[in-house]
């Protein structure tokens, strides 16, 4: 397996870097996304219905349909990484739009009620006090997604995109099991690095949570 | 002025939380919100900066009615504070305190130099600013509740159960200090507390609510505790009320009696000469510290060796501290001193009984001896 790194370790790295985006880019537009509806679902129960129990059912899509079936809505090349990213994000979405809604909902309602007495305007409120209380259970889930995002997107490598997944068929294929070992690796490096920087972001956002433990 | 003009405020399900409730909160003064749970009192306080929207009925703040304002900028000019403080954990002292000048546009570094200036008030000086919510005791947690709703220097102040989470001896502080911050600010404050004590030591004027949000009685303290309007309100405020409305009675001047007192430090013999009687009063420069029996006594006075169980009263304080004083002394002479603490003398409790017995009552008001009822049996009882 070391000699196989050693050949192709310039291919490995520019591949991570591939999967590293076709699974990052999504997680933050997901995320971004994901907000304003996390939001919306607390604003009324029926509503929660819809968006939650919605975008949950979206996970239950099998990845390979949603890479194949793409193309055929967002009118692009089956090998366009546009497919790719776009299915993540609805991957990122169904995970994250629960978590939104839960990290708000776990604000204390003493705080919120604190916020609105104080004069906070519903959107100041949210970007000033409930977005950075609701940091740490977002964290939590973003990480979920982030691990799930980089596994998923290895499965693209049946449509011929480039990523680490490729190590996977092709070395499967060839029976060749360093590169299948390279290639498991590969992505569980790239989901640790992913699960890291999310931890540091966060503790750079939560500097009273630290405060807190001490 | 805060005025509550009809207001009914009732639930989807038929629920009524606040019934036609009239009353005014006084410019400068405490009104306290009194009564049970479910009696409607932090509903009533809510409405006043829209948290909640009364069903019919107006609230006017200086005469305009708060539903002319525009919600959120309306809150900006009220200083709230609640139970637990709900200080935002995410914000440093400094910028929690800082949340409505910075709400009002003031800019951050100036918003913060108020927010310090503020903290000081509040007995909250230094470092304190810089520290996090959860770096701090209850008590100071609630300082920093107080400080926050000060900070934009509100004309009005509501403040619901906000010193009932802390224990009983940082409360007592607390109100002390909030009694002492109120008389240099002069805020329009509405309080909402369950605790009848601490109603009749906070409030100006004082409003008891019964279940079903309506209006018992609104009084001034001592007359609440004189003149109750009904078993409801009688039983609300509690046993000893005559005991306990000796609290707001000026000590009018006592016959006091000149006491001989000897200073730490002396011998055993000294205070033997000292008195006849089985009691000796001992001062530390003219302040009274405590009892001591001479003929017990076997070595110097110590201040570890006096009887403590005495009571001092100030001369002018209320007569439930001259009451208790005579009560409290185990020489059954009750110590009088001068607001420096100083000893004046000493007095009996028969002789404040009968300082009591000159001092005059509230006088009842004629509107409560017929209550406003349509009940025939009242008509016919106690009007003429």
């Amino acid at each position: 397996m070391l000699s196989f790194i050693q050949d192709h370790w310039s291919d490995i790295l520019s591949r991570a870097v591939e999967h590293a985006w076709l699974a990052g880019l999504p997680l933050v537009i997901g995320l971004l996304i994901s907000l304003p509806l996390g939001w919306l679902a607390r604003r009324a129960s029926w509503l929660r219905v819809i968006l939650v129990g919605g975008s949950s059912l979206l996970y239950t899509i099998p990845s390979l349909a949603l890479f194949v079936l793409m193309p055929l809505i967002v009118k692009t090349n089956i090998v366009d990484p546009i497919n790719v990213i776009i299915a993540m994000t609805i991957y990122t979405l169904a995970l994250l739009v629960r978590t939104v809604a839960d990290a708000l909902g776990a604000v204390s309602e003493e705080t919120t009620q604190a916020a609105i007495a104080m004069g906070y305007t519903p959107i100041r409120r949210f970007f000033g006090v409930e977005l950075p209380l609701a940091v740490p259970v977002i964290s939590a889930g973003l990480r979920v997604a982030a691990v799930s995002n980089v596994a998923i997107v290895s499965v693209a490598a049946l449509l011929g995109i480039r990523q680490l997944g490729f190590y996977l068929t092709d070395g499967y294929q060839t029976t060749y099991w360093a590169e299948v070992w390279t290639g498991v690796v590969a992505c569980l490096v790239l989901a640790l690095i992913f699960d890291l920087v999310i931890q540091l972001i966060t503790r750079l956002l939560t500097p009273w949570q630290k405060a807190a433990v001490s | 002025m805060i005025r509550f003009e009809q207001v009914v405020k009732q639930y989807a399900g038929g629920t009524t939380a606040v019934d036609n409730l009239s009353f005014e909160a006084p410019t400068g003064q405490i009104t306290v919100l009194v009564g049970p749970s479910g009696c409607g009192k932090t509903t009533s306080l809510r409405m006043i900066n829209r948290m909640i929207e009364p069903t019919s009925g107006h609230i006017l703040i200086d005469d305009e009615d708060v539903q002319t304002f525009n919600a959120a900028k309306l809150r900006r000019g009220i200083g709230y504070v609640i139970q637990h403080a709900g200080l935002f954990p995410n914000k440093r002292v400094v910028d929690n305190v800082a949340t409505v000048p910075q709400l009002l546009g003031t800019p951050k570094a100036k918003a913060r130099e108020r927010a310090r200036e503020v903290l000081e008030l509040v007995g909250l000086p230094g470092d304190f600013a810089d520290r996090w919510p959860s770096q701090l005791s209850g008590g100071q947690q609630q300082r920093v509740g107080v400080a926050r709703a000060l900070a934009a220097d509100p004309p009005v102040m509501l403040m619901d159960e906000p010193f009932s989470a802390v224990d009983p001896v940082v409360r007592e502080q607390l109100q002390d200090e909030f009694l002492r911050l109120q008389r240099d600010l002069g805020k329009t404050i509405v309080f909402v507390t369950h605790d009848i004590d601490e109603a009749l030591k906070l409030g100006d004027q004082i409003a008891v609510m019964r279940v079903g949000g309506k209006l018992a009685q609104l009084a001034d303290p001592a007359y609440l505790l004189a003149h109750p309007i009904d078993d409801f309100v009688a039983e609300f405020v509690g046993r000893d009320r005559g005991y306990r409305a000796l609290t707001f009675a000026e000590t009018p001047p006592l016959p006091l009696a000149t006491e001989a007192t000897v200073p730490l430090g002396t011998t055993p013999e000294q205070a033997r000469a000292a008195t006849d009687d089985e009691w000796l009063l001992v001062v530390d420069k003219d302040r009274p510290v405590g009892w001591i029996q001479p003929h017990v006594i076997a070595a110097p006075i110590e201040s570890a060796m006096l009887h403590r169980g005495g009571t001092v009263a100030r001369a002018s304080g209320p007569l439930r501290s001259a009451l208790d004083a005579a009560l409290s002394s185990p020489s059954r002479r009750g110590v009088i001193a001068a607001d420096d603490g100083t000893l004046l003398g000493t007095v009996r409790a028969h002789q404040v009984l009968q300082a009591i017995e000159a001092t005059e009552r509230p006088e009842v008001d004629k509107a409560d001896i017929a209550p406003q009822q349509t009940s025939e049996h009242v008509d016919l009882s106690l009007d003429k």
